[in-house]
């Protein structure tokens, strides 16, 4: 029970985690991520890198759209770039892992920069076919530039090392992945702590006052696309190094869907959003496969009659989220929330 | 500690249209530095098209601005903040969702400096002027309005007046030094016009802020105004102290359709009464 919070000082007051529980709950998390590898068998680490990987992009794309309210259909041509570049520079140039990482975010932030200029004219639907085009001619160069991207048969990588460990196994790459979340989760998690993230508001919310307190909108919407490209490319990046195969179809404008459910799913504009959505998609379909693999003695065939259903179940399970919990998945964690501050002077 | 003077503001001629519809015939008036000017008129007079005119938002089609004699016409909406110019809209356009405090540190922005890897880490000079900040609206500003029993609640759940006077907290979060009001008043109960009345005069007197307000309540205008200007139809037709202004006959006539200053003063009273 907390009832209150007495503020001691402003320092306190401006954490990123201002009470107790929320502490807590982070240093649980943290642990949890710490020991999952050891604790679970190479699948569940499998599909906990795939998880990360998406909460990174979720999380960049949360900024653009959630945060500033630039709604993008492009996200996947980004870890598109992403994943190219570092397949890329493993294949012909040599550089160090992380330095590939880096490479691939950054230039799929230049990249992002370009394809967010009509945001200053077009917004909502409009700016989001102006984002699935830019797509398109990604797309199409990541076809016809051979020479570069090996075309429809992509590039193959060798596993990547760092600080000279190969990684081969999920456990490996998963001590690569998770840490790089944590971080770029944060940093996501920070930006709102500071001008940068409420200009961002700003202007989602209201473009005409954000402009009166000399906030330049172009100036941080195409900032917003930068970061949230970011993240996209080295989200690829990072699943270059996962799958160690990139082509392209590897990132269909399906992929772009999934991520921006996700972050619709989860609750726009909380950090907390887009790592449940991101969590939410990944898994959810797993899930679902179990529960038909476990009907499968019950009923024969299961796996070829309740596939279809499946896919239902989960389109199913979006389309009520959104009804019933319009905010997202992060509201029930805030009634939880809410729920035990008060408890048990008031339910 | 008046430690932001107050600047001059100068239009010149100012002249407005929207396609074929004058908003705005060659008006010019000033603000002198550390006054309280009234720009007044009737409905439609082409009060708010003024002031949109001069914080940048409609680019007038003759005429300047001139803040301390520098024409600042070209000047983009967004870079008058950082010459200090501040403002709150008739239809008050606070940023909803978000806390008063979040709203008021929003005003900061231009002064600020935290780039965006310094965001990213929230490290060192991010948190650093997060915290400075945060003390300096605690101080200057939460105290001074008298709402620090709001200060985390979310706009959208307070009542008109308030909402009002966090508008003008974020507005003065700007450092401005010149502040133009759009019917601060406006929709207020009789207790929320005084408070707001002392709070523009201490801004004037404490801050030494040049102020430019439209307003419709005249019992305001007389109170707290050094000079007045009157627009109708877009045209300037009075210009003047408030008494001046008061019993000009052009005045009354735009006001009441008739030119007998006894019905305007009638009419004033009635309004400050009702008020
Ligand atoms: N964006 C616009 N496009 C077309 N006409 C406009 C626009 N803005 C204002 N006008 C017109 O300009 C005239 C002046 O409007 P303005 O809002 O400046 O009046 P005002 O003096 O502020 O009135 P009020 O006291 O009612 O607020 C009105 O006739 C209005 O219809
Ligand atoms: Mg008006």
């Amino acid at each position: 029970m907390i009832i209150g919070t007495a503020k001691e000082t402003y320092r306190a007051d401006e954490a990123l985690l201002t009470t107790r529980p929320q502490q807590v709950w982070m240093a649980v998390l943290l642990a949890g991520l710490a020991v999952l590898p050891f604790t679970f068998n190479a699948y569940w680490t499998y599909l906990a890198c795939l998880v990360l990987i998406n909460v990174i992009a979720a999380t960049g794309l949360n900024v653009l759209t959630g945060f500033t309210g630039l709604v993008s259909l492009g996200h996947a041509a980004f870890m598109a770039i992403g994943a190219y570049t570092v397949a890329w520079l493993e294949r012909d140039i040599g550089t160090p892992l992380l330095l590939n990482l880096l490479a691939g975010g950054l230039l799929a932030a230049g990249i992002g920069v370009i394809v967010g200029l009509p945001s200053l004219r077009v917004k909502g639907l409009y700016l989001a076919i102006a984002t699935i085009a830019a797509s398109f001619i990604l797309h199409f160069v990541f076809v016809e530039w051979t020479a570069v991207t090996g075309g429809s048969a992509g590039i193959s990588l060798q596993p990547g090392t760092v600080f000279g460990v190969a990684l081969v196994d999920y456990t490996q790459l998963y001590w690569l992945i998770m840490p790089i979340c944590v971080l770029m989760v944060t940093g996501a998690a920070n930006l709102f702590r500071n001008r940068i993230g409420r200009a961002f508001i700003a202007i989602r919310d209201r473009d005409i006052s954000a402009e009166v307190l000399g906030i330049p909108i172009l100036r941080y919407k195409l900032m917003s696309f930068a970061l949230a490209s970011f993240y996209a490319g080295v989200a690829g990046g990072l699943w270059a190094y996962f799958f160690r195969v990139v082509t392209p179809e590897s990132f269909p404008l399906l992929t772009s869907i999934f991520l921006l459910a996700a972050v619709i799913v989860g609750g726009m504009g909380t950090i907390l959003g887009g790592v449940i959505g991101a969590l939410f998609m990944t898994l959810v379909p797993e899930l679902l496969r179990f529960g038909v693999e476990l009907l499968g003695p019950v009923i024969p065939n299961a796996g070829l009659i309740l596939s279809p259903v499946r896919t239902i179940v989960f389109g199913a399970l979006i389309v009520g989220f959104l009804v019933f919990e319009p905010q997202g998945l992060t509201e029930i964690v805030q009634r939880i929330r809410r729920f035990f501050r008060l408890w048990p002077f008031r339910t | 500690m008046p430690e932001a003077r107050g600047a001059t503001l100068e239009v010149d001629n100012v002249t407005l249209a929207f396609g074929g519809l004058k908003v705005l015939r060659g008006v010019s008036f000033a603000a002198q530095a550390g006054s309280v000017t009234a720009l007044i008129g009737p409905n439609g007079a082409g009060k708010t098209s003024m002031f949109n005119c001069i914080s940048g938002f409609y680019r007038p089609s003759a005429g300047t601005v001139r803040l301390d004699g520098q024409d600042i016409s070209r000047v983009k909406a967004s870079s008058r903040a950082a010459l200090g110019m501040a403002r709150s809209f008739q239809n008050i356009a606070l940023f909803r969702g978000m806390t008063v405090l979040d709203n008021i540190k929003l005003g900061r922005h231009a002064h600020l400096r935290t780039n965006l890897l310094q965001g990213l880490l929230h490290l060192g000079p991010a948190a650093r002027e997060e915290e400075a900040l945060r003390a300096e609206i605690e101080r200057k500003i939460i105290d001074f309005l008298e709402i620090d029993h709001i200060r985390n609640k979310p706009v959208a759940m307070l009542s008109y007046g308030l909402q009002k006077r966090v508008e003008l907290a974020r507005a003065l979060a700007m450092q401005p030094r010149i502040l133009l009001l759009d019917e601060p008043v406006a929709g207020m109960n009789r207790e929320e016009t005084e408070d707001m009345a002392r709070f523009i005069l201490d801004v004037k007197d404490e801050w030494g802020v040049t102020i430019l307000m439209v307003e419709h309540d005249m019992g305001l205008v007389m109170d707290i105004s050094d000079h007045v200007a009157v627009l109708n139809f877009g045209a300037k037709i009075a210009e003047g102290r408030p008494e001046e202004v008061q019993n000009d006959p052009h005045v009354a006539e735009a006001y009441l359709g008739s030119g007998d200053p006894a019905a305007l003063m009638r009419r004033l009273h009635a309004e400050e009464s009702a008020a």
